[in-house]
């Protein structure tokens, strides 16, 4: 049931690495980008990077399809545009215009685009697992095949109750629901061992009565195969599979965080590899670092494009704004009124 | 043939699962068993797969209600206690009620607290949680008072675009009875005049209601007409309809089965007192249950809430200003 920390033995073809590849590295690239218009002062609210960790979310990204959901967190834009997500959305969302997904009404890592499967994140931790669980009900109800629904947590969000109680009802429902932890060994800056005292969250696996896998976070081709393992057999109605990914990120928490408190031995070590740099002596040692390099080209002129055209864009206007909260049409004035 | 507030619920339920394949009910033993009040017997049985066991896990039950309303379904949550819906507040305040302000989808669900104070029931099976939800932007309240509403009512909750917690009361659910289910309803979101009157007017809700109406027998006898206005929805509230009937009476007093601390009193006498100043002709007042958890004996708990007498005592004062 258990699959250990293992090599990858399942090599991608050329498709997928390259579905990997340009994910990563657009995220990679705009999320540069993003830190670098948040030091300038040009971004609205808070910036929070998923650095070091575009890999194992990447790999949630491209195991989906179409009809699939994705629920994301705070550290997958790689996992966003894998699945499809437009770059421009990230852009227009955090700097503010009002063509964004959200219109200004809430920002940046918390957009979503329901019509697309991608599911607005709250803030509240944990929150999004029966959320996601929810969506897979209702597909199933709806007579829908073959569906899979994925969502990510960090190490820190597996300790509320939410998480508990999400991966639980899924468990319970056997919904083809697939939760990447992303263990980065830190919640803001607390340790692991201030947030649980197992030895190893994979080990919960077990107690939720779902198929547990692990793999090394930093290696973008195992997770390729581990979380696309875990997309497959959610697919093929094995039920919930918790994924535990362990790497570091390689930022602070948020952009005004300088993430001091990571040990440097941790640093040092496998763990705080970079995945773009895995990647890269990957390709290189298969003679495929130009293709790398042109997708990177490619990748930051989409991004200034990107930014260029959307500073052009409208703010969102107060006057402009309807200030209701409610979906009721036709609704009495005593409504509007609240 | 009678029907009780509790069989209207079951009623409503039932129709909703009828005709409108979207609905389904999730909560806490109420499939096979019907529920812990029965307000779900025998739906299972007739819709099956739509009526499901939940865990005991108030998060994830609003939590995957909130998904399914995102995929289009409509559902229906039943909290065993209205009281344990706290421990599923996150989901409903900042994830159902957020939704369509957030993406400008709808979030259709509803759920059901079986809400308010029985004897015997103590601080944790007797809390009135409406204020708690109305707070929140996003969120339709409802809280029926009688059989035709609680039947009505929760059918158009179940129709509506928005998320809608329903407090249906307990104290109701046994013991009001009406002849048969309405054919056709007041609109959720209007006020009702249960008794005119135009000496004073007393605005409640839910099962003060009940206790309002038989305050307001006690001073007829003593020669005073008490207008009842029954809110029926608290969120969005019917501003005009009180203000008319204050504009008739000139006195108010808003009575809550709930703490005395905010609540949906002090928003109706918050409103009347500024919108309708002009209008009154005595100070408005509020009464509400005492600030203390609610207590446990049937003694104590009959001196906590407000009642006919304690009512009628208040309505004296405002009359005599
Ligand atoms: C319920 C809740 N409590 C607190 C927070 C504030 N908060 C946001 S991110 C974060 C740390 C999360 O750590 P982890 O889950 O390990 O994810 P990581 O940031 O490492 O990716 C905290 C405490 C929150 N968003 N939700
Ligand atoms: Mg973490």
């Amino acid at each position: 049931m258990f699959v250990g920390l293992g090599k990858a033995s399942l090599k991608p073809d050329q498709d997928s690495m390259e579905r990997m590849s340009r994910a990563m590295l657009r995220a990679r690239v705009l999320e540069d980008k993003l830190a670098s218009l948040y030091r300038a002062g040009r971004i609205v609210g808070g910036v929070y990077l998923g650095k070091g960790q575009e890999g194992l979310s990447a790999a949630g990204g491209v195991a989906l399809r179409k009809g699939d959901v994705l629920a994301p967190l705070i550290r997958d834009m790689a996992g966003r545009l894998g699945f499809g997500e437009p770059l421009v959305d990230a852009v227009r969302a955090y700097l503010g215009s009002k063509l964004g997904p959200m219109k200004g009404r809430d920002g940046n890592i918390h957009r979503g685009d329901l019509s697309r499967g991608i599911l607005p994140m709250i803030s509240h931790l944990g929150a999004m697992v029966s959320a996601t669980a929810g969506v897979l009900l209702a597909k199933r109800m709806k007579k829908e095949k073959r569906f899979v629904g994925l969502t990510s947590a960090g190490d820190g969000a597996t300790s509320t109750g939410s998480f508990h109680e999400g991966l639980n009802v899924a468990a319970v429902e056997k919904l083809p629901l697939v939760v990447v932890v992303a263990d980065n060994g830190y919640a803001y800056s607390t340790p692991n061992e201030r947030q649980f005292a197992c030895t190893d969250l994979l080990d919960r696996a077990k107690g939720y009565g779902v198929e547990g896998h692990g793999v090394d976070g930093t290696d973008p081709e195992a997770c390729w195969e581990v979380v696309g393992r875990a997309v497959q057999r959610a697919r093929e109605g094995a039920g919930p599979q918790l994924v535990v990914g362990r790497l570091l990120r390689l930022c602070g928490h948020g952009e005004h965080d300088d993430g001091l408190y990571i040990d440097k031995k941790m640093r040092s070590s496998d763990r705080g590899r970079d995945c773009m740099e895995v990647l890269r002596d990957k390709m290189r040692s298969r003679g495929l670092e130009q293709d790398l390099d042109r997708w990177e080209k490619e990748a930051q002129e989409e991004v200034e494009d990107a930014v260029k055209n959307v500073a052009e864009e409208p703010l969102p206007d107060p006057f402009e704004e309807d200030w209701r909260a409610t979906a009721m049409m036709g609704a009495s004035e005593a409504v509007q009124k609240g | 043939m009678s029907v009780t507030y509790l069989d209207a619920i079951r009623a409503a339920q039932e129709k909703a699962l009828q005709d409108d394949p979207a609905v389904f009910i999730y909560g806490q033993d109420v499939g096979k068993f019907g529920g812990a009040f029965k307000a779900t017997k025998n739906l299972a049985e007739k819709f099956p797969g739509r009526v499901i066991d939940s865990p005991i896990s108030e998060d994830a039950m609003v939590g995957l209600a909130v998904g399914a309303a995102m995929e289009g379904m409509r559902p229906v949550v039943e909290m065993q206690f209205a009281d344990f819906s706290t421990v599923g507040l996150n989901q409903m305040l900042n994830h159902a009620a957020t939704t369509y302000w957030r993406t400008g989808k709808p979030c259709p669900m509803v759920l059901r607290l079986p809400s308010g104070g029985t004897p015997g029931s103590g601080p944790f099976h007797s809390q009135s949680m409406e204020a708690i939800y109305a707070h929140y932007p996003g969120l339709v309240v409802m809280t029926p008072a009688t059989v035709e509403d609680a039947y009505s009512m929760l059918l158009e909750a179940i129709a509506m675009p928005d998320p809608v917690v329903f407090c249906e009361h307990k104290l109701l659910y046994y013991h009001l009875k009406a002849k048969s289910l309405p054919a056709e309803a007041v609109p959720a979101f209007k006020a009702h005049v249960a008794r005119a009157g135009r000496d004073v007017t007393c605005v409640a809700y839910s099962a003060m209601v009940h206790e309002a109406l038989a305050a307001a027998e006690e001073l007829a006898g003593e020669g005073y007409e008490t207008e009842v206005v029954d809110l029926r929805t608290v969120k969005p509230m019917d501003t005009d309809t009180i203000l008319a009937s204050v504009a008739r009476t000139g006195r108010l007093l808003a009575v809550g089965e709930s703490w005395p601390w905010g609540g949906v009193s002090a928003e109706v006498v918050s409103r009347v007192a500024s919108e309708g100043f002009e209008l009154l002709d005595a100070p408005p007042r509020r009464l509400n249950a005492k600030d203390t958890p609610i207590p446990y004996h049937p003694n104590l708990w009959a001196a906590h809430r407000p009642t006919a007498v304690r009512i009628a005592e208040a309505l004296r004062e405002v009359l005599r200003y």
